[in-house]
């Protein structure tokens, strides 16, 4: 076990590596491939109004001539023990841990992240219990019952459901039931937790239902077809056939092996999303950390996309790390094997 | 799959590659694979009917040109006349007439039934293309890990593994964000280079999903009895590769990638709705909506290019799903 640990661990930090590589790459490289040069780069961060001569000398003191390489081991270094951007008239702070400071607005990345985290966090969680119990609990149920009609209209609701775009689900509930009827809280609403509990769960019950339904949809789908292979196998029949009770047989031999795989797939999800449910942020005006993303892409503020970037991959990488390690306090094959 | 207890095993187990030998125990006739698949998916009324639709939809893609010229008005035009100036909504709530299928936009009044059908021709022609490079991507990549095994293998899965890790709609907004800037540098400007950026994107982003699938299928089908026969007959390589091996991925691949086209269209019409995508005032479903999120007293405006999302990808879901159950034996409903 503790082997496994230590192997997944190494795995997860090498992951973690690749992936700060190609969202540096995204950033870096990409862009010289498409021709830009180190001054384009200085200007990208001097704002418009800087002239030619203080641009060339920004991008010398901020080291966009480097090898890239140099240029890579920088930004990580910022990351475990913070940097310093001179940019010739001043110097700039970023303490650890700098995930990229914005010269457009003079500050770092990672402050704005942790202030929205608790929005994305409150956003993904409340959805996720609400899509994984709906999504389950309807597709077992469908399971049971193959080929009835609660099965062909959960199944049918499900298809419509993964078919719909979030973004206009969202707009329409938000039309519907906050604008007309007027028993959800109107878009952007949201209260801290601890501030106010039950304001919390009724500013954010329109974006959970909304984001749950989406992925309850696939859930119900996903949680079926693994109920319905599981359930033909042949200990499903040696557990009837020992008399136990169908209720039993569900729940602890069926379900249980078909929940499995849904599992992995839910810790990832959950992964993606806490590093910015982007859609459903955008639509319900949560400031949340997707939200962060769209806004710094909208006024193209490199550094913030590249800090967001980096921490949604951490997150995703985190979560799977999680996901294996329950793994393998759950199914013995995976530790030993 | 299991066999029944009093069967015969070992005869039953026989008789159906006797038969698929063509040994003509009762005149049973060889079926290809396509035969059969053919066969069942004509039973299948959803996925026909899904079918229909994809191709109705193709049709208005390609002769979007053709469509608005008839029945509606250029895609860009402005008709202040149909809008109200004290309020800026169109006339009458909205302007739906036999002239204006289905209303005009707030404000400038463009048409939307001209809009709505341009938006087929975007949405289509990156999803599919995006599912294209994803398929070509995949079924190498896939091949490759499967077949050769070893590091090739290891190499290919970690490299999928760190691709599924990527938060896609971030990345995908960043990649897009960040050659958007520097499009002067490319070459190409305008529709063209976004179109393309986003095939480009979309496609390389979603490979690991196909390439998954297909090294599974590969891994298993490098290890069956007609793969030795050929290797034992003297075969090499390429020749196993691609007569007995990629024939068998057929399947699989045709599959994933009618099952992928609806994400893609979700995600093109995510990435315009975020304003990252194809950019104004070329009509596109997302950013349609995008537009309509500030109008929402005027509902049919955002209404249309939602159900043009929607009836798209359930097409393209519903004949996924029938070719899946079709083309894969082991399905069942």
């Amino acid at each position: 076990m503790v082997t496994y640990i230590i192997r997944r661990l190494i795995g997860a930090v090498l992951m973690l590596v690749i992936v700060s590589m190609v969202t540096f790459s995204i950033f870096f490289v990409v862009p010289r491939i498409a021709g830009a040069t180190a001054e384009g780069f200085a200007s990208r961060y001097m704002g418009r109004s800087a002239n030619a001569e203080m641009i060339a000398v920004t991008a010398e003191k901020l080291g966009f001539n480097d090898p890239l390489p140099v240029q890579y081991g920088r930004w990580i270094s910022g990351v475990f023990v913070g940097s310093e951007y001179d940019t010739g008239a001043t110097i700039e702070e970023c303490p650890a841990p700098c995930f990229g400071y914005s010269f457009i607005r003079r500050q770092p990345v990672w402050p704005d992240l942790v202030d929205r985290i608790p929005v994305t966090l409150s956003l993904a969680s409340g959805a996720a219990v609400i899509w994984l119990l709906c999504g389950v609990a309807t597709g077992v149920l469908s399971a049971l019952r193959k080929g009835t009609v609660f099965d062909r209209a959960a199944m049918s609701i499900a298809l419509a459901g993964v078919s719909l775009p979030v973004f206009f689900t969202g707009i329409v509930s938000l039309v519907i039931f906050s604008y007309g009827l007027g028993i959800t809280a109107p878009g952007g609403s949201f209260t801290p937790f601890l501030e106010n509990p039950v304001e919390w769960a009724y500013s954010l019950l329109l974006p959970w239902i909304t984001l749950a339904f989406l992925y309850a949809a696939s859930y119900a789908r996903l949680t079926r077809a693994g109920m319905l292979e599981t359930m033909s196998e042949d200990y499903i029949r040696t557990a009837r056939a020992k008399g136990m009770k169908e209720s039993r047989v569900v729940v602890r031999h069926g379900l249980r092996a078909a929940l499995t795989p849904i599992l992995t797939i839910f810790g990832l999800d959950l992964g993606l999303l806490l590093g910015g449910a982007v859609l459903t942020e955008s639509t319900f005006s949560l400031k949340g950390i997707g939200d962060y993303a769209v806004q710094a892409i909208v006024t193209n503020d490199l550094p913030k996309i590249m800090g967001v970037t980096m921490v949604a991959a951490l997150f995703v990488v985190l979560a799977s790390l999680i996901v294996d390690l329950l793994y393998a306090v759950v199914d013995p094959r995976v530790r030993l094997g | 799959m299991t066999a029944p207890l009093d069967a015969p095993g070992k005869t039953t187990e026989v008789v159906p590659e006797a038969v698929l030998a063509g040994a003509g125990v009762k005149a049973v006739q060889g079926r290809s694979l396509g035969q059969i698949a053919w066969m069942h998916l004509k039973r299948d009324k959803v996925a026909l009917l899904g079918a229909g639709v994809v191709i109705l939809l193709i049709v208005i893609a390609i002769f979007a040109p053709l469509i608005v010229d008839v029945f509606g008005h250029p895609p860009n035009e402005f008709h202040q006349e149909m809008i109200d100036t004290s309020t800026m909504t169109p006339k009458g709530g909205t302007g739906i007439s036999g002239d204006f299928l289905f209303g005009v936009e707030p404000v400038n009044g463009r048409d939307l039934f001209s809009r709505v059908v341009y938006g087929a021709r975007i949405s289509l022609l990156i999803a599919v293309l995006a599912t294209m490079l994803s398929v070509v991507i995949g079924t190498v990549m896939g091949v490759m890990a499967g077949y050769f095994g070893g590091w090739v293998d290891t190499v290919i899965s970690r490299t999928m593994d760190v691709f599924l890790a990527f938060p896609l709609l971030v990345f995908a907004m960043a990649l897009v964000g960040v050659l958007g800037q520097f499009e002067k540098n490319l070459g190409v400007t305008g529709d063209t280079l976004r179109i393309g950026l986003l095939i480009f994107v979309i496609g390389f982003f979603n490979w690991p999903y196909i390439g998954r699938i297909i090294r599974g299928q590969t891994l298993s089908l490098r290890e069956r009895e007609f793969v030795d026969a050929a290797r034992s007959l003297g075969a090499r390589g390429p020749y196993i590769l691609f007569r007995e091996i990629l024939p068998n991925l057929i399947a699989p691949i045709l599959i994933y990638a009618t099952l992928l086209i609806p994400t893609n269209v979700m995600f093109e019409a995510a990435l315009s709705f975020l304003g990252v995508g194809i950019q104004a005032p070329t009509a596109t479903w997302g950013g349609m909506i995008s537009q309509a999120v500030k109008f929402y007293n005027v509902p049919h405006f955002m209404f249309f290019p939602g159900m043009a999302i929607f009836i798209t990808v359930l097409a393209f879901n519903l004949f996924g799903d029938g070719l899946r159950d079709a083309l894969d034996p082991k399905s069942s409903r």
